[in-house]
């Protein structure tokens, strides 16, 4: 195969529209593809260009109706058997051909593990540049070119990057950043079945079992929520609560060390200094003093949420959002609001 | 069965520090670590070693300084050790230096196993692996949780959001590490000593390796920096007002959506 070049001199006019790659396996589809969507779509409009969705895969039917629902000007399916299970080669050969077909000025990927492995690959192919896992994304007034702002060093700093150069511009997105797209008041997205060229032998990497997700195992680096417990809860019995919130929520259970140290709840779950040190989006402490050693933990969390009867207790200094209150009654009062607005969301 | 790690020197970023009006890194005092993942890339290629024989191979693009990665990576028992270092790579993207590692791979020659760590936690990018692969035309895995070789075939557990995948590749193919596939190891005191003093490391420039120069560094990258500034964080705490700790709860949550967090 020959290695495709950068910085080759070719016409950036040619490229033209914009084109976001859904994600979709095991008939599941990621949420990320609508926040690309979204995005896709707030970038094409001041391009005064067309919004494309791609969408690999076979035996994807439900899911394909449903984006349908959604403001799109073409949906593609790029449908073939051997694109019924993921594979980088697989994948990222149709893709290629595709997008050296229909030369997208800018193309979107989730920044999933999935997006994370195929854009890379896709990139090199296509001879282009790539930002990762992109916060925010702009056009610039002045010449159109796109403007892909991400963290770097943990979060110290933002670096916006452009690819000036070489087309298309291309950005994998971080997930849960973006607003999705706006369902359709009428009406379908467009959708076009291409059906791309394929073979067994383009595909070196077999799948041969697919596992079920891990039980749950504690993972507070990670998490976008973290949930924390303090003495205020009084019992261990208080964690119950504290781990149904965090379910509502998707994030993990955290702890002060003092319930450790009482022997309510494990080592793994202590946030601070002699513990974890999380870095969430929300952080949302339940009955913690805020002691200089647990704020050592987690004061890097990007909204801080402090729920405490003490009007004083000091982590009401370092909080975003506070609650002067009896945890045992906002907690629960909590719980069911946001089930509830889930309830409606889905409805809807 | 013959593994090359590709390793990258960083700042330990949980000790970075920025400069607040010139919006710039304080790198001093920051001590330089071999990346976290990459780590685990060598604990993998070590392990492997171990099992079935052959040699592991590390090689970092860098400053001189970053021969400091490389001994330490030969004191946890990595062979062969590799610096890439020219001025024509400084200011490389991930486009670049995956063609300079690649380079320096087809120089090396035949090898069974690459491996790299997901992603290096001062950029975090994870495309360094992934264009190597595809600019050496091998096969790759990625988010590798558990490596085991089967005679001519490697079986990975890959890591995935909603279940792992068990992939089976040919060889040769490149993998790329997370923290869960194994605990790195730390190496003993004495070859530690050893590695400082008896062991060469290999630096290759631009003339040992074959490139085209307008793929390669600053000039040659396809992504350059826009500009960079300080995420700016101004925090205001507000106590939420209600009168039942239902309208203080709904009101939380309003604030908590309108910010899409929840
Ligand atoms: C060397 C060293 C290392 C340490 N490392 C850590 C560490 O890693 N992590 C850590 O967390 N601590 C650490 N500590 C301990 C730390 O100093 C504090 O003692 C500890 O964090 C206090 O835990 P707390 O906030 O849960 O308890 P407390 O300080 O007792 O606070 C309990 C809070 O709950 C509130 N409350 C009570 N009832 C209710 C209710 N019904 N509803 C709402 N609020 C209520 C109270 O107003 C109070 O503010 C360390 C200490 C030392 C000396």
């Amino acid at each position: 195969m020959k290695r495709a070049k950068v910085n080759q001199g070719e016409d950036l006019q040619e490229y033209k529209d914009v084109y976001v790659i859904g994600e979709c396996l095991d008939g599941r589809l990621h949420p990320v593809t609508l926040e690309l969507m979204g995005e896709g779509r707030k970038l094409a409009n001041q391009l005064k260009r067309h919004l494309g969705v791609i969408l690999l895969g076979d035996g994807m039917d439900e899911a394909l109706e449903h984006l349908q629902d959604y403001d799109a000007d073409v949906i593609y399916h790029l449908k073939h058997p051997l694109l019924k299970d993921f594979s980088t080669e697989g994948y990222v050969k149709v893709l290629n051909d595709f997008i050296r077909g229909n030369k997208p000025e800018i193309l979107l990927i989730g920044a999933t593990s999935y997006g994370r492995d195929i854009a890379p690959r896709l990139a090199g192919r296509l001879g282009t540049g790539l930002t990762a896992d992109c916060t925010k994304l702009e056009i610039d007034p002045a010449d159109g070119k796109l403007l892909q702002t991400r963290p770097a060093f943990g979060g110290n700093l933002m670096a916006t990057i452009i690819c000036p150069k070489n087309r298309p511009q291309m950005s994998t997105v971080r997930p849960g950043v973006m607003e999705r797209a706006h369902k359709l008041a009428e009406g379908k997205a467009h959708l076009v079945t291409v059906i791309p060229e394929l073979e067994p032998k383009d595909i070196r990497v077999a799948l041969v079992e697919k596992k079920p997700p891990a039980k749950k195992q504690v993972n507070l680096i990670d998490a976008r929520v973290v949930v924390s417990g303090g003495r205020g809860l009084k019992t261990p019995e208080g964690f119950r609560l504290i781990e149904e919130l965090a379910d509502v929520l998707g994030g993990e259970v955290g702890s002060s060390r003092a319930c450790v140290d009482a022997g309510w709840i494990s080592h793994a779950h202590q946030v601070g200094q002699t513990g974890t040190t999380v870095r969430p989006e929300i952080y949302i402490a339940c009955g913690i003093s805020g002691a200089i050693q647990h704020l050592a933990g987690m004061s890097e969390a990007d909204y801080i949420v402090a729920i405490n009867k003490d009007p004083e207790a000091p982590i009401f200094n370092v909080c975003d959002y506070g609650i002067v209150g009896d945890l045992y009654e906002i907690l629960p009062a909590m719980i069911e609001d946001y089930r509830k607005r889930k309830e409606e969301a889905n409805h809807a | 069965m013959n593994s090359i790690v590709c390793i990258k020197q960083v700042p330990n970023t949980n000790e970075v520090r920025i400069n607040q009006e010139t919006g710039t890194l304080i790198r001093d005092g920051v001590p330089s670590i071999i990346n976290p993942d990459d780590r685990n890339a060598i604990e993998g290629a070590l392990k492997i070693k171990e099992e079935l024989g052959g040699t592991v191979t590390v090689i970092t693009m860098g400053p001189e300084q970053a021969k400091a990665a490389l001994r330490e990576a030969m004191a946890m028992g990595a062979d062969r050790a590799i610096l890439l270092s020219d001025r024509a790579f400084a200011g490389s993207d991930t486009w670049a230096t995956a063609t300079i590692l690649a380079a320096a791979l087809d120089k090396i020659g035949e090898t069974d196993l690459i491996f790299c760590g997901r992603q290096a936690i001062d950029g975090d990018t994870a495309q360094v692996g992934p264009e190597l692969a595809e600019f050496l035309d091998i096969p790759q895995v990625t988010y590798a949780k558990e490596v085991v070789v089967e005679k001519d075939k490697v079986r990975v557990t890959r890591y995935g959001e909603s279940g792992d995948y068990i992939m089976e590749a040919p060889m040769p193919v490149m993998l790329t590490a997370i923290r869960e596939l194994n605990e790195p190891r730390l190496p003993h005191v004495r070859s530690i000593i050893e590695a400082w003093e008896k062991k060469d490391i290999e630096v290759w420039t631009m003339e040992d390796l074959t490139i085209d120069p307008t793929q390669i560094g600053l000039k040659g990258s396809p992504t350059n920096v826009f500009r960079s500034f300080v995420p700016v964080r101004e925090k205001q705490s507000e106590i939420i007002q209600g009168n039942t700790p239902r309208e203080k709860a709904a009101l939380l949550l309003d604030r908590l959506s309108s910010q899409k967090l929840v």
